[in-house]
């Protein structure tokens, strides 16, 4: 299918001042991929401070006047400028924020969804108010200011920000945290009733299973870089499908397959290694993995960023085996230590 | 309705107890100085006094009782609603108060107004192009205000504009050699100008500088950054949401200023020789009059404290969050 959006090697830095007059140039986003198709939801998950908000920032253009971005982001096969992005943002190209400090303390939540229509007033009011009727937002919640509403319907106010407009890409910061299971389940309904009107969407979380639960496609992120993007079918079982280390340390890290933790945490953007920015929490690291940054290759219909994807993925599918506790990858003929 | 009575009811208590206080000190304080009430109001005539006719006045006036006592003397005739006579204009001291007040509140009225439209305006223009050379001439103006002091800048004024350009009157409130009765509008319109525009240039200073920083904060939170998101320009981002989180806090700032405002004009009425409250606050004060003193101080405190009230009162009526939270 034909891609909406595409982002390409892109990379983000921003100037900073040290000491006085010592500048820095702090690179927080290097050599980050992600397509999006027409009409799927393609989640990207990744821990704090692993680039994901920075991107869907970088995608609108809202960055702050320190950053300087790279690489190259195509909308419907056309390059999204500075100057496209403007006038696409709040049109085509949508956000929905992640929390109520995202909305005006001291207006109504009636007149805040009706800024995103830049019809007539009259327009705009009876946009909203089938939105929220749509939404099960009854009348009396035009008039209500956000401290008035719960997290739910906060959500929804949120949500109906992009419904409201005639977007074809959506991007969803963070759309999920604080939510009971049946709210966290209506707003999962909520974004694959946009789908099915054919949005696109992306959605940033760090809650894997919400994003397992609606999303076609899922990006992990890693210090500012795409890791691997596989299918929602991938995570199964021991997570012999995936292609990727730490995506695979991340699945075998949720409750229901067991807890196992990784030891070590994500490298700061001050300090990367070298070679793979997994590599010193990375059980099947050797020498080549610090020789550079290893390039987003496909295997298996996903992506991986990892030299030793191949030799891994196949291995897990012969032995059906846990891989987390290896000590080294296999070479051909030895025998594989599974324990 | 229950919490209204409390609210009123600590509010008067307070007003009460401050008033009380602040009488006080002023008649603790006029007792303290070395003005003699006597020698200031006979001034150039003492030597022809004789010794016996001075005990007279003395104990007319009751200079001669300890301090409590005439402090519990005058608040007696108080409470009755009589606020004594003046010693200097030789006038009841609640006709001249009325005067002096009409004169001072017309001056005062311009001042806050102008300073508060201009201060909003130059705040909202500052806060929205941050940065910019715009912004840091009006921050640098606001700067250079706050730093003067404003008997130096009224000077300044009445050199340029009165003295240079002859544009208005150099000092008082109506022309020399005019009866008050043919003094028209006006005249009085052009006596009023440079003492208004003095004291509301001081004003600006502080509205500005902390309304700006206010936009300032607006701008660099979430729902801002949302609004870009959304496409909006600078324009209407401080139109939908700049002018909505700024008003309240200018509004505040704005009645909280009366006290400034009043010793803004003591000065400017001062320097402007205009006949207003301030001049005679002075007057009162070097010449030891005291009922005239205590009158104005009572009368400016309750000025004082209608304009922080008033503040309080707003901020639950406008806000959303205090009105629809706690019904007050």
């Amino acid at each position: 299918m034909e891609s909406v959006l595409t982002v390409e090697n892109l990379s983000i830095s921003f100037t900073q001042y040290v000491k006085g007059l010592e500048k820095r140039e702090l690179t927080v986003i290097s050599e980050l991929d992600l397509d999006l198709k027409k009409g799927e939801i393609v989640a990207i998950v990744g821990s704090s401070g692993s680039g994901k908000s920075l991107l869907a920032h970088a995608i609108l253009g809202i960055l702050p006047e320190n950053a300087t971005v790279e690489g190259k982001i195509t909308y419907k096969g056309e390059e999204l400028t500075e100057q496209r992005k403007k006038e696409l943002r709040g049109k085509e190209i949508c956000l929905i924020p992640q929390s109520v400090n995202y909305t005006d303390p001291l207006m109504k939540v009636g007149k805040f969804v009706q800024l995103s229509v830049s019809e007539s007033k009259e327009e705009a009011k009876k946009r909203q108010r089938k939105v929220f009727e749509e939404y099960g937002l009854s009348k009396e919640v035009d008039d209500m200011y956000p401290f008035q509403l719960s997290g739910g319907m906060i959500r929804r106010v949120l949500v109906s920000t992009a419904a409201i407009a005639d977007s074809q890409v959506i991007i969803a910061d963070e759309p999920t945290p604080g939510l009971d299971e049946k709210a966290l389940n209506e707003t999962l309904k909520l974004f694959t009733d946009l789908r099915d009107k054919g949005c696109s969407i992306i959605m940033i979380t760090h809650d894997i299973q919400a994003a397992l639960k609606i999303a076609d496609r899922i990006a992990i992120f890693y210090a500012g870089s795409t890791l691997e993007i596989a299918n929602r079918e991938d995570f199964c079982g021991n997570g012999e499908h995936l292609r990727h280390p730490y995506t695979k340390a991340l699945w075998m890290a949720l409750p229901e397959n067991g807890f196992h933790t990784l030891t070590g945490s994500q490298p700061s953007p001050l300090q990367l290694p070298k070679g793979c920015l997994f590599s010193d929490r990375c059980h099947h690291c050797d020498e080549h993995c610090h020789v550079k940054r290893p390039d987003l290759e496909s295997v298996h219909s996903g992506k991986v960023r990892c030299v030793k994807a191949t030799i891994i993925h196949e291995h897990a599918h012969e032995h059906d085996g846990i891989i987390h506790t290896h000590k080294h990858v296999h070479n051909e003929g030895e025998e594989e230590h599974v324990s | 309705m229950n919490e209204q009575l409390k609210f009123i009811g600590k509010k008067v208590l307070r007003l009460i107890l401050l008033l009380l206080a602040v009488c006080i000190s002023t008649f603790v304080l006029m007792d303290l100085s070395p003005v003699d009430p006597m020698n200031a109001y006979i001034g150039g005539n003492a030597m022809k006094l004789t010794q016996e006719k001075r005990e007279q006045i003395e104990e007319h006036w009751g200079l001669n009782d300890p301090m409590p006592v005439r402090f519990v003397k005058w608040g007696k005739s108080l409470l009755k609603g009589d606020f004594g006579t003046s010693l200097i204009y030789k006038r009841p001291v609640l006709e001249i108060i009325k005067e002096k007040f009409s004169a001072s509140l017309v001056l005062m009225l311009i001042a806050w107004t102008l300073s508060g439209l201009l201060g909003y305006f130059l705040a909202m223009i500052s806060g929205a192009y941050q940065g910019t050379l715009l912004d840091k001439g009006i921050k640098g103006y606001c700067y250079v205000l706050m730093s003067m002091p404003s008997f130096w800048l009224c000077l300044l004024l009445i050199i340029v504009f009165s003295v240079n350009l002859g544009w208005f009157p150099i000092a008082l409130g109506t022309p020399i050699g005019v009866l008050s009765e043919n003094v028209s509008i006006w005249d009085l319109a052009h006596h009023i100008v440079l003492p208004a525009i003095t004291l509301s240039v001081i004003g600006i200073a502080s509205i500005t500088l902390h309304t700006r920083q206010k936009l300032v904060d607006v701008m660099s939170t979430d729902y801002v950054l949302f609004a870009r998101a959304r496409g909006q320009s600078t324009m209407s981002i401080i139109k939908n949401h700049g002018i909505r989180n700024t008003l309240m806090p200018f509004i505040t700032l704005q009645f909280l200023s009366f006290s400034e405002l009043f010793a803004g004009t003591v000065v400017a009425e001062q320097v402007f020789s205009y006949p207003g409250l301030g001049q005679a606050t002075v007057e009162a004060g070097t010449k030891g009059d005291i009922p005239l003193l205590l009158g104005i101080v009572i009368f400016s405190t309750i000025f004082i404290f209608t304009g922080n009230l008033i503040a309080d009162i707003l901020y639950a009526v406008i806000d959303p969050r205090i009105k629809k939270g706690v019904q007050l």
